[in-house]
């Protein structure tokens, strides 16, 4: 969404419209950081998720074997990839479901498309899925004259405020109560009168905005967390209850997975079902867990169909350091936890995947766009600490830096000190320059603004003054 | 087949070879280790502890076959599947066998009772896959109100001692207290689209 695209009804406007569209991450994390309630609303989030999850992950005294475990499942997983997408599609398949396999977005819309037609319904109910956004199915079924009802509460008010989402988990993070109330109260039709912005409130006329549509609805849209090669089966994690009654109501439920998300086997659950609620939404479980075989006679959805999706997955799965990014569980905590993202918040990363899994992933994913996304982190390694899957996303980070391209200038300025520090008389005359260059700074210790070509450097980051004695001279003079 | 994408030349063939030319000499995965905890601590009271986990989700929980009446609360008319056993069908309810009942009609009911597959203490989870006296999950979750019966040798300590006693091939929802989001600013508000009431009977041998 431009920038210069008019606000829709009322006085709400889209937060993600006030990021430039396609706008290199400096330049919209700069935009970010000027929306004071932006930054309180994601400060106030980000602090209550990370003190619940480092409290319930510090309840299991095995947290870390749970995390090498989980790792190493997951690299098992992406070296066995081939055989396990065949086996879980033989056992979908033996189980009544329908396999499909899509390259790539447009071929994963047009499949889901496809099948929502053959059931004869215009319309989908959706459970909250990163897939389906990565693939941006809403908008391929606008486009096509089907409508696709977001029905999880933060995906439902993203929707209705025409936003997109800024968050993994909580896709409406950067809106407060207020603020949610406002866009229920213009933007559902619906909403009881006199609506106030008391969170149980807002729940509960998000309940009625969509029980008949639930209850009526012929086909349901669905990610999935997990699928389990052994049994054929997919497992959706969720809260709200709107996951069951998408999985179960409709005649018709097309799930799009991707291939990343396979486990071995059933008993595998027993990991990752500890790790991806304590991490995710910080409690020891989340309310509701399903997990189905294919079709069960007289029991939900008798149409059941799984597109299995690459969408650039086999891409990296052919890098050696970056394939790790494929062990994501979708659980955001690398997003709360990480300071980058508590003050851009997610808008700014252009991109669905936000936050240190989506610096690493959107590069990888989309090859030569969002290369300025590794450098989006301090590297600070928040990120690798918690994830659950311990994902080394420092490493890749810094792997995607080394192979990403790098300007004119700073090639030139490495260049540079490569030839001076191949020379001990140069170097050392180098480094003298720079102390006595620096004597006016020495008390404050760091220079905020170089003369160009060092601006480019100081435009955002302070440059520490050089130490009055430098290691060398140092170790010459001990040695006396 | 070739719709879904397994013709020559199709999706279905060139992911495959595309997963395959990724991996090409990519060296064998490391043995997963698997030393992390599959039961609590022994002597570990789980059902006070699974008791816990509900009121802190809160559900609320009764004690004993005689206190099913308490946790219907006054429902009139309360579905079960026709498997439900009589013995627990205690009370003034009318209880409605789930013969196919429509979703208009389950929508009407004032609550649903049905017994459960396991139950895991440490996380408060109560498991249903279809089987006995579960039914099928439409009824599990249309109605406003779910009260479930967990006999004290379904109780578990642990997830990994939960899931060898659930069918794998069949329909499995677990249940960590009522219907909730996080969604608003990261709060947990109990109530949103499935059951708004849970009460857990446990129930001894």
């Amino acid at each position: 969404m431009s920038t210069d695209a008019p606000a829709p009804r009322g006085d709400l406007v889209p937060a993600a419209s006030l990021i430039p569209a396609d706008a290199p991450f400096p330049k919209a994390a700069k935009v970010a950081l000027g929306m004071p309630q932006l930054r309180a609303n994601l400060a106030h989030a980000t602090g209550t998720i990370r003190a619940k999850r480092a409290k319930v992950a510090g309840e299991l005294d095995d947290w870390e074997r749970l995390r090498d475990t989980a790792a190493a499942v997951k690299a098992d997983v992406q070296r066995r990839l081939p055989e396990l997408a065949v086996q879980f599609e033989a056992n979908a398949t033996a189980a009544g479901a329908v396999v499909h396999w899509a390259r790539d977005a447009a071929e994963a819309n047009a499949i889901a498309a496809r099948l929502v037609r053959e059931a004869g319904a215009d319309e989908v109910v959706k459970v909250k899925s990163m897939a389906t956004q990565e693939i941006e199915l809403n908008e391929h079924f606008e486009a096509e004259g089907l409508k696709a009802f977001e029905t999880d509460l933060a995906e439902l008010i993203v929707q209705l405020a025409e936003d997109k989402p800024s968050h993994i988990l909580v896709p409406a993070i950067h809106y407060n109560r207020t603020e949610i109330r406002d866009i229920f109260d213009r933007r559902m039709g619906d909403a009881p009168a006199g609506l106030t912005d008391d969170p149980a409130a807002l729940a509960e006329a998000a309940r009625l905005h969509l029980r008949r549509r639930f209850l009526s609805a012929k086909a349901a849209v669905s990610g999935a967390n997990f699928a389990v090669a052994e049994t054929g089966s997919l497992v959706v994690v969720e809260s709200e209850g709107n996951g069951r009654m998408c999985l179960t109501m409709p005649e018709t439920l097309i799930s799009i997975v991707g291939i990343e998300k396979l486990l071995p086997s059933f008993a595998d659950l027993e990991v990752f079902m500890q790790l991806l609620p304590r991490s995710s939404t910080g409690e020891r479980m989340n309310p509701y867990t399903s997990v189905w075989t294919g079709v069960r006679e007289g029991d939900g959805p008798q149409n059941v169909h799984v597109i299995l999706l690459d969408n650039g997955r086999t891409g990296v799965l052919a890098d050696e350091v970056g394939r790790q990014a494929l062990s994501c569980i979708r659980c955001s905590a690398c997003l709360n936890v990480c300071p980058v993202y508590e003050r851009t918040g997610g808008h700014a990363y252009g991109h669905v995947y936000p936050g240190p899994i989506g610096a690493i992933l959107a590069p990888q994913l989309e090859p030569g766009r969002h290369d300025d996304l590794p450098y989006a982190s301090s590297l600070c390694g928040a990120c690798y600490e918690v994830c659950p899957v311990k994902i080394n996303i420092p490493e890749v980070l810094v792997h995607l830096r080394q192979q990403g391209p790098h300007a004119a200038g700073e090639r030139a300025a490495m260049g540079a000190a490569e030839a001076v520090m191949a020379r001990p008389r140069l170097w050392r005359t180098a480094l003298r320059a720079a102390r006595f260059g620096a004597m006016p700074w020495r008390r404050k210790g760091y220079m905020r603004r170089l003369p160009w070509p060092g601006s480019k450097w100081t435009v955002s980051r302070n440059l520490p003054v050089p130490p009055k004695e430098s290691f060398r001279d140092w170790w010459k003079e001990r040695d006396r | 087949m070739s719709e879904r994408g397994g013709a020559p030349g199709g999706a279905r063939e060139e992911i495959l070879a595309r997963m395959r030319r990724a991996l090409e000499g990519a060296s064998e995965a490391p043995p997963v280790p698997r030393e992390y905890r599959r039961a609590l601590a022994p002597g570990t009271d789980i059902v006070a502890m699974l008791v816990d986990r509900l009121v802190d989700y809160k559900a609320n929980v009764h004690h004993g076959a005689a206190a099913i009446t308490d946790a219907l609360a006054g429902a009139r008319r309360v579905a079960v599947p026709v498997d439900f056993p009589a013995q627990w069908r205690l009370g003034t309810a009318e209880f409605v066998e789930d013969t196919a009942l429509t979703t208009e009609e389950l929508d009407a009911v004032d609550a649903v009772m049905t017994g459960c597959a396991a139950a895991v203490a440490v996380s408060g989870t109560i498991m249903l896959d279809a089987g006995e006296a579960q039914g099928r999950r439409a009824l599990t979750l249309v109605p406003d109100h779910h009260v479930v019966v967990v006999r004290r040798n379904q109780i578990v300590g642990h997830l990994a001692e939960a899931l060898p006693r659930l069918d794998p091939g069949a329909p499995q929802t677990w249940i960590s207290g009522p219907s909730a989001t996080s969604d608003i600013e990261l709060q947990r508000v109990e109530g949103v689209h499935g059951p708004r009431r849970l009460d857990v009977v446990i129930l001894d041998d």
